[in-house]
């Protein structure tokens, strides 16, 4: 049973571990789910997930894996059991032979038992043989000595588990593509480039320690600059069209990169189906949102590495031929191609994602762009690859 | 029978801790893991590592961290630039290199003679890497201090707790090893015991019109900021210092600059008061969830 908690919460795609697993393990071990459904309910969402966004799957998985084992007996028969329980009697000393004569009883005959004494008794009972107490030899309660007697203890509390599992409360925190954001997080992780630059508030010792000598002595301090990241991010991305479809990608991306902040600087813009004179720095592609592409090219210099995120199919004429825009308010002497060229020129590492499956990159417009930028699948491990190529070794 | 001869939390009078947080404490101390917490800001994410250590009865070692901290920080700093400014002028015992490793908090709460509560405050501050260089020192409690050769081995192994405020994604191999609590936003039964422990003399029809027009602020989705515990708090104190009237705290929101943070979100509640939008007096104005 509680494998099927673990193998449900890799199924609903939650990432627990064996490591986690283990550590659930050994806190069962120590008791600290106090013999109830509702602790155990937290205890092993603290030892198995990781983050509120997982928290809904688990309580699906809870609820579903944990059906019915609490349905026995309700929360107020638990509470009164448990108050005769408290403060346990000391145990009667019993012979082996009366522990022989115990009756060993299978769980279901116990269970059924359990129940019907239960349904009998009144009130507290400490040191017989039959009613549910303490230092006794009845197979219910604790601190007694029945074989195999059903032990009935730790604090309750007034909620139970199924029911706050089905609660779900934690739904809200959920979202569908938390794991995709998740890996593309971790894949952007890697986008980064140390080196000293900025303001020198470091202590370079050896230097330090060099011109010391070469002071005959005299204290030199020689500080630099610390590493840091030196990653700076020109994001261009394809809007509107054929790219309709893959929204939810690209959107993504897009909010990864704003959520990385490890990069030097990050600017996003917008164009559609092609490059042309200007670029847009919203989504809607409003006329007052234009931003002049040779303004954009001149303000960011070729330390600046470029990602394309678009389609790149499109009618020849839109990539080859001057006025090549589709849209028809906007004005576009130079041919789409001439921009990618000077892109190209300018910024020595730049990639192209593409949302599309590999199998459909045969149009005529992709196959040259894929000879200026190289092109990558906009997946998980297309963009790592891309990313090896902004700021890998070269090959 | 279950083992109970590890320390066990019980909460403190100056702090209520709902029973799955005690548990999920109890369970990291138990477990000898760090225990990671997240959960809205103001939710008392930080103050609980000092109450825990009070109710346990043992010394808080905090470390904050910043955007700059680097693990090593926390084990021990080697201060080159005393050392070296020593030598020049002969003072100190320059030839002692020991007298210039200053143990950062990881470092002396491994050295403590007893066992110390330590948290590391804000862990998502610091760079993505940060809590990876931790991992070795967390699971085995021992650093080697490299200019000395000197090993570190912790006495006594400290309760460390962690805290998070989801700025950044924390590495998953510091997660395996962490027992995760979320601290849930309190309920009003939780809020009003919460308040209690701060404003015991609160007449409870006050409290009442506080706690109405508190869960009817956060109802509100276009806030940017939802009012925190912490904020409310502090709203009763303002209240009460100024000798607000029940009236006035029936038909308004006094004092609104205590709660709301942004001025979008007073602007919108200025623009509301003047439109004569209505406020909720009883509990039955505001959503079901509040009326079960």
């Amino acid at each position: 049973m509680f494998l099927d908690l673990f193998y449900g919460l890799r199924e609903e795609g939650v990432p627990v571990t064996i490591h986690e697993w283990k550590t659930l393990m050994h806190a069962l071990e120590e008791g600290l789910h106090g013999s109830s459904l509702l602790r155990f309910y937290h205890l092993a969402r603290g030892c198995l997930i990781k983050s509120e966004t997982y928290f809904d799957a688990y309580d699906r998985v809870f609820a579903r894996v944990f059906k019915g084992v609490e349905g026995a007996f309700d929360d107020e028969t638990t509470e009164k059991v448990l108050e005769w329980l408290k403060d346990p009697k000391n145990f009667p000393n019993l012979s082996p032979e009366d522990l022989a004569a115990l009756e060993r009883l299978n769980h279901d005959e116990l269970m059924r038992r359990f129940l019907d004494t239960l349904a009998q008794q009144g009130e507290r009972h400490d040191g017989g043989d039959k009613w549910v107490g303490t230092g006794g030899k009845s197979p219910f309660g604790h601190g007694g000595q029945h074989p195999t007697g059903i032990r009935v203890g730790g604090p309750a509390k007034s909620r139970s588990a199924m029911k706050v599992a089905e609660e779900r409360k934690f739904k809200n925190y959920r979202t569908d593509m938390a794991l995709e954001l998740r890996h593309m997080r971790v894949a952007l992780r890697r986008l980064r480039q140390l080196t000293r630059s900025g303001d020198q508030t470091e202590l370079d010792l050896d230097e330090t320690i060099d011109e010391t000598c070469r002071n005959a002595g005299e204290i030199e301090f020689v500080y630099r600059a610390p590493r840091r990241n030196d990653v700076r991010v020109l994001l261009l991305m394809d809007v509107g069209g054929t790219m309709d479809p893959y929204f939810e990608p690209v959107s993504q991306l897009l909010s990864a990169l704003h959520e990385e902040r490890g990069l030097r600087d990050f600017q996003p813009y917008y164009f559609h189906n092609c490059i042309y004179d200007s670029l847009y720095s919203d989504a809607r592609m409003l006329s007052r949102d234009a931003i002049p592409t040779g303004d954009v090219l001149a303000r960011l210099d070729s330390r600046w590495k470029v990602v394309f995120v678009g389609d790149a199919s499109m009618h020849p004429a839109e990539l080859l031929e001057p006025h090549g825009n589709i849209d028809p308010r906007r004005t576009s002497p130079t041919p789409g191609i001439v921009w990618l060229h000077r892109i190209a020129k300018q910024y020595d590492r730049a990639v192209w994602l593409n949302p599309e499956d590999t199998a459909y990159w045969q149009a005529d417009t992709t196959r040259i762009i894929r000879r200026l930028f190289p092109m990558f699948h906009l997946s998980v491990d297309g963009l790592s690859e891309a990313i090896h190529a902004l700021v890998g070794a070269r090959q | 029978m279950t083992k109970n001869d590890f320390l066990r939390f019980q909460g403190t009078p100056g702090y209520i801790a709902s029973g799955p947080l005690v548990d999920g404490v109890n369970c990291s101390i138990a477990l000898e893991r760090p225990l990671l917490l997240k959960g809205e800001p103001g939710t008392g994410k930080t103050v609980l590592a000092r109450h825990v250590a009070e109710g346990l009865g043992m010394p808080l070692l905090t470390w904050h961290i910043k955007s700059t901290s680097k693990a090593m920080d926390g084990l021990y700093v080697y201060d080159t630039v005393q050392r070296l400014n020593d030598s020049r002028f002969g003072s100190g015992h320059v030839a002692d290199i020991r007298s210039y490793i200053k143990p950062g908090p990881l470092g002396r709460a491994f050295a403590a003679d007893e066992r110390v509560v330590l948290l590391i405050d804000e862990i998502d501050k610091a760079d993505l890497e940060f809590p990876n260089d931790l991992l070795r020192e967390l699971d085995e409690m021992r650093f080697t201090i490299v200019e000395t050769n000197e090993e570190i081995v912790a006495k006594h192994r400290p309760v460390v707790m962690v805290t998070s405020n989801n700025e950044k994604e924390l590495p998953d191999a510091f997660l395996r090893r962490c027992i995760f609590h979320y601290i849930e936003f309190p309920d009003v039964e939780l809020m009003r015991k919460i308040i209690h422990v701060h404003h015991p003399n609160l007449d409870a029809k006050v409290l009442d019109q506080v706690l109405i027009k508190f869960y009817w602020l956060r109802e509100q989705s276009d806030l940017r900021k939802k009012p925190s515990t912490s904020e409310l708090i502090d709203w009763i104190s303002a209240l009460l210092r100024a000798g607000v009237s029940y009236d006035q705290l029936e038909a308004h929101i006094p004092f609104v600059g205590t709660l709301l943070k942004k001025e979008q979100d007073v602007d919108a509640l200025n623009r509301y008061d003047s439109k004569d939008g209505r406020y909720p007096k009883r509990w039955e104005d505001l959503g079901p969830r509040y009326n079960q």
